[in-house]
């Protein structure tokens, strides 16, 4: 199972506690990822990416085993230790507002 | 027994506060949705227990909620806002063309007629409608796509539509205001639509009485005289008794003519309110003195009210949509500030009681009139 930590005010949208888990069918990228979680909980299309050019929100982060994976490709494959439920895909707020 | 229920929209939340009919004890609940800006909440005039909420935030983009109890539980519904067809280009700060960007929702404004109909006003300036209680939503793009588009700026706080009035007279006519392209009407629907600008005056647009480029910041209309309509621009306060075809200024012998909020009383067509704000460089009251203005003639002729408010320094704004009244007799006046607080008055305005002080910045104030067995709402 894939693991997903979400920021808290969209745990809250999804109302879920704690990380999400996900089946992911096929190779485990950005995009195959995301599109797994939004089916999950559709209240959160919209939220950690654009409706329709499905590019990050700036304000969002994307990172996993130390590395800021918010710049990869949608396409890339995700680390190892992601697609196999050692390590969890953090999604993060941006700091802003001082 | 009437009861009275306040939605209020702040920088951080919405809250719903509730009281009987004297007015005089009230109930906060909340925050609903906190940490999140909730630009606006309003109530269905169909049935009174459907609200919907505009939820955004600079990192998570737009949420619409819903509610089927009177905001006692929410839920998510759609947030997809997509402007029809290829959505070309306005004016941006520098004159220069830039995209059409969907920001947030503005102004929720439920349909007189159906529960499941609701328009949204949005920034970059667009109208959207739902037919399916929020789920779907889709663009009236003919405003959008009226041949002044391309020509229109944003205000200081974006290019913002803010404003939706739907005529209870017609339904096929609906006034709109856009921050700063002005006003415009549709007679069809929203298939069409015309600007409504004629005998505004902008100082800082070229051309000062331009069919477009005018910072409308609110329009009030009373629903039994849907022809006469009350306008608070940047600066000047204006009136129409032709549906907008043209406008007369009736700032008369207000302090200062810039503000935001106006709104009619609900049994007196030709009561207006208004919270002179200082000037557009220094957005609170003048000498810190929180006053609200009421004309009891339609406009010209206006007194400070000021009991139970606070007459020293006091700097707050207050915002577009945050003023309202509600329907009970004597009418009911609320409005809310950036610094808070919620003030209502039982008496049509002469005497003001703070119901909360210590909110977040409130952006938003509507009212719903509850009477008991009835869906009857303000």
């Amino acid at each position: 199972m894939i693991r997903v930590e979400l920021p808290a005010h969209l745990r809250t949208l999804a109302g879920v506690k704690g990380e999400v888990t996900l089946d992911v069918p096929g190779q485990v990228t950005l995009k195959s990822l995301l599109d797994a979680l939004e089916a999950k909980y559709p209240t959160l299309q919209g939220t950690i990416r654009d409706h329709g050019t499905l590019k990050r929100r700036s304000f969002l982060r994307f990172f996993a085993c130390e590395e800021d994976l918010s710049h990869e490709s949608p396409d890339a494959l995700l680390p190892e230790a992601v697609a196999n439920g050692k390590e969890p895909l953090l999604i993060v707020g941006a700091v802003a507002g001082g | 027994m009437s009861k009275v229920r306040l939605l209020v929209g702040t920088r951080k939340g919405a809250f719903v506060l509730t009281s009987d009919g004297k007015r005089e004890k009230w109930d906060v609940s909340g925050p609903h949705f906190a940490g999140w800006e909730i630009y606006h909440v309003k109530g269905s005039p169909v049935d009174s227990n459907r609200l919907y909420a505009s939820q955004s935030s600079g990192w998570f983009g737009q949420v619409i909620q819903r509610s089927n109890d009177g905001g006692k539980t929410w839920e998510p519904v759609g947030n997809k806002f997509a402007y029809d067809g290829v959505p070309g280009t306005h004016q941006w700060y520098d004159g220069t063309a830039h995209p059409w960007e969907f920001k947030r929702v503005w102004h929720l404004e439920p349909s007189l007629k159906n529960v499941d109909e609701v328009y949204a006003g949005v920034e970059d300036a667009a109208l959207f409608r739902s037919a399916d209680g929020g789920q779907n939503w889709e663009e009236l793009s003919g405003l959008r796509g009226h041949g002044s588009g391309p020509h229109w700026q944003p205000g200081a706080g974006g290019m913002c539509l803010h404003t939706v009035i739907l005529d209870p007279s017609d339904p096929q006519r609906i006034f709109i205001a856009i921050s700063a392209a002005g006003a415009f009407r549709t007679d069809d629907g929203g298939k069409t639509w015309k600007p409504i600008n004629k005998g505004l005056r902008s100082q800082f647009i070229p051309d000062q009485d331009a069919e477009v480029g005018h910072c409308v910041h609110h329009i009030a209309m009373h629903p039994s005289r849907p022809e006469t309509l009350f306008m608070q621009k940047h600066w000047d306060v204006m009136r129409s008794d032709n549906a907008g075809d043209s406008w007369q200024e009736v700032s008369g012998n207000l302090p200062t003519d810039f503000g935001f909020a106006i709104d009619v009383h609900a049994h007196e067509p030709e009561t207006v309110f208004v919270v002179p704000i200082k000037s557009d460089s220094e957005h609170y009251p003048m000498d810190g003195q929180l006053r609200v203005y009421r004309s009891r003639s339609g406009g010209n002729e206006w007194e400070a009210l000021t009991k139970g408010l606070p007459q020293k320094d006091c700097y707050v704004n207050v915002l577009r949509d945050a003023m309202s009244v509600d329907s009970l007799d004597a009418c009911g006046v609320y409005f809310g500030t950036t610094g808070g607080q919620v003030y209502g008055s039982s008496d049509g305005g002469d005497s003001w009681t703070p119901i909360v002080r210590d909110l977040p910045a409130v952006l938003s104030v509507e009212v719903q009139t509850l009477h008991s067995g009835s869906q009857t709402l303000a």
